[in-house]
């Protein structure tokens, strides 16, 4: 690559707003002290968290073709990794985070291997039942909270980082966030990619290439799994606290919001998906309050609509909008 | 007499849930269209009723009224936007009709309120029967389980013995072609459309007594809808009926006596806590069992 043309890519108009969100979102902490403002700082570590997730669910939907409507399950699932082990005094993190992990992709590979034998509806509405069968055993589980959920004490990483410190435990979410769209890139375009790619446009031709369909669709699954699992982890530690509403089946559908939102298939998508979802949110409701008081509360009435228009109209989302092509 | 009371509030489940899913199935099979919003229509049903009975005074009268107001709300649905995901992706339908859902709630919220609503047991069913010797059930389930197989029977009769019924079944085996013989399929959409919902309605009324009504009852029966529907085959009724009273007696014996079965192995209180959860849990696996075992379901077309 000529340094002309590096440079031309690199100073593309959504090159820099890629780069300045990326920047804001590093530097939120530090805007939010000067601001005196904890809240933006909480709302920004949440939109990392579930641009982690959104990310996540990108690989097997985006790349994938794979319509799963139960992602939520390995968020819960990895809280409630952290969430029991925490209430049951083991509170390091260098035991709870693989934990979490391990039981999320564990998980992952059970979903997997039973849904992927189905197809299209048959397989968004296993993948959802099985999310409901993990929400019903998490709200059973009465001695971590039930319905109401339980508040936890965060992981320790002893002299390492204080996740108590919003500021860093920030950093960390971001930090997370990054190597997962680096991963994510490197997993578009690894030979791996390109053949989970190459099922989504022609399963049979694929097939009769000799690529084990199946297998390298569990493989992204178990991976997809992981990181779900992931974002689970730092949304317990986030709010110290787990309860089975971080896997309700809206949960699945608000991912799902942020990666079509976002742009599909397109590797930082989730991420702006992640921001315009939790932006609509809380800049709707103050919104429609100025217009006329205790409208906010009604915020739902214009965002329902919206999500059908982007449906009906917005093909790939803010990454279309911004011009990225399908990766 | 214990049994055969439980036997039937898992019927009488069954039906409300078979009612709820017809329409969903029916959707699904000749349109092909995913929607998540159905329950949306179960909880106008509900809402609507209330405020006709509330205004006439009357059980029947006002649910007579909430049925044709229910398939406006239907049809009114279709036209404006479900017609145009058709030909989308499942994914655009998910994400459409998942905003029609989130409209939905907080339409009701805003005409009627935060607060639940509920509906009484209308006076000349507020009673007991004895349905056998000893054995006493009240009038009202039992109510529901007549007007259900009615319902039931109606439906099976319309389709496959009227003209319309026929057009279903040959939208639902293939639609261009019955758009090619000159079939105004638009108008049959809608028309499937409005049905799905008076049947969505009409369990989401008959179930507002004996539950209550409230913002988003109808979103986790939704999923035990499809559940149904996905268990049973997508696109036949057969199959959803099948799989809605076996749900249904599946709910009962989680509800009754997993707990029982569960005190004899933990603490009681531990037990009745997770015994719902259980018997929720014990849907979603047999539906995964049937999957694994079928991929399209008992009744589904193979692909």
């Amino acid at each position: 690559m000529t340094e002309q043309r590096l440079m031309g890519r690199l100073f593309t108009p959504r090159a820099l707003i890629t780069a300045l969100l990326l920047v804001l979102l590093a530097a939120l902490p530090l805007i939010a002290q000067a601001m005196g403002d904890r809240y933006i700082l909480s709302v920004g570590t949440r939109i990392v968290i579930w641009a982690i997730a959104a990310v996540s669910l990108n690989m097997i939907l985006g790349y994938g073709g794979l319509v799963s409507f139960g992602h939520a399950a390995f968020i819960g699932i990895g809280g409630y990794a952290v969430g029991i082990l925490s209430a049951n005094e083991i509170s390091s993190g260098w035991i709870q985070w693989p934990v979490a992990l391990f039981a999320a992709t564990l998980w992952a590979a059970l979903v997997a291997a039973l849904s992927l034998r189905t197809r299209g509806v048959y397989f968004i509405m296993i993948t959802l039942a099985f999310a409901q069968l993990v929400y019903y055993l998490g709200s059973g589980l009465e001695a971590y909270g039930g319905d109401d959920g339980l508040n936890i004490s965060r992981s320790r990483f002893a002299g390492l980082i204080d996740l108590r410190d919003k500021a860093a435990f920030h950093w960390l979410c971001f930090a997370l966030l990054c190597a997962t769209l680096w991963f994510c890139g490197r997993f578009a375009h690894s030979p791996f990619g390109h053949v989970l790619r190459g099922a989504k446009s022609n399963e049979s031709r694929m097939a009769a290439l000799g690529f084990p369909v199946f297998r390298y669709r569990l493989v992204a699954c178990l991976i997809a799994g992981a990181f779900g699992g992931l974002s689970g982890i730092l949304l317990a530690n986030e709010g110290a606290y787990i309860s089975p509403a971080m896997m309700s089946w809206v949960k699945s559908g608000d991912l799902i919001v942020m990666v079509v939102l976002g742009g599909i298939g397109v590797r930082f998508g989730p991420l702006y998906g992640a921001l315009a979802f939790f932006v609509l949110e809380e800049s709707l409701k103050p919104g429609l309050d100025l217009l006329h008081k205790g409208w906010g509360e009604y915020w739902q009435l214009v965002f329902g609509p919206l999500l059908v228009i982007i449906a009906l109209y917005a093909k790939g989302g803010i990454a279309a909008l911004l011009g990225f092509r399908h990766e | 007499m214990e049994a055969l009371i439980q036997v039937l509030n898992g019927v009488q489940l069954g039906l409300l849930m078979f009612l709820l899913a017809a329409g969903l199935t029916l959707t699904f099979g000749i349109m092909d269209l995913v929607n998540l919003a159905h329950g949306s229509l179960y909880m106008m049903g509900a809402y609507i009723a209330w405020t006709f009975i509330t205004w006439t005074d009357s059980f029947v009268l006002g649910a007579l009224l909430a049925l044709p107001a229910t398939f406006i709300v239907g049809v009114v649905v279709e036209v404006v936007i479900a017609r145009r995901l058709y030909a989308r992706d499942h994914l655009d339908q998910v994400l459409a009709t998942f905003g029609l859902i989130l409209f939905f709630n907080d339409l009701v919220r805003a005409i009627w309120g935060p607060a639940g609503k509920s509906i009484a047991v209308p006076p000349f069913l507020n009673h007991t029967i004895e349905i056998l010797p000893g054995a006493l059930y009240p009038a009202y389930r039992l109510a529901i389980i007549v007007v259900g197989t009615v319902v039931a029977l109606l439906l099976a009769w319309l389709v496959a013995r009227t003209r319309l019924g026929m057009l279903i079944r040959a939208g639902a085996s293939n639609r261009r072609m019955i758009a090619a013989l000159g079939v105004n399929i638009e108008l049959l959409f809608s028309l499937v459309f409005g049905l799905g919902a008076v049947f969505a309605g009409l369990a989401g009324l008959m179930a507002a007594p004996i539950s209550s009504v409230k913002i988003g009852m109808g979103d986790d029966i939704l999923i035990l809808a499809f559940v149904i529907i996905v268990t049973g085959g997508i696109g036949s009724i057969k199959g959803a009926f099948v799989a809605a009273m076996g749900v249904g007696q599946l709910d009962i014996i989680g509800r009754v006596y997993l707990s029982d079965w569960l005190k004899a192995v933990m603490d009681p209180a531990a037990a009745s806590a997770a015994a719902p959860a259980i018997s929720q849990v014990l849907i979603y696996i047999v539906m995964a069992a049937v999957l694994v075992w079928r991929p399209t379901g008992l009744f589904g077309q193979r692909q």
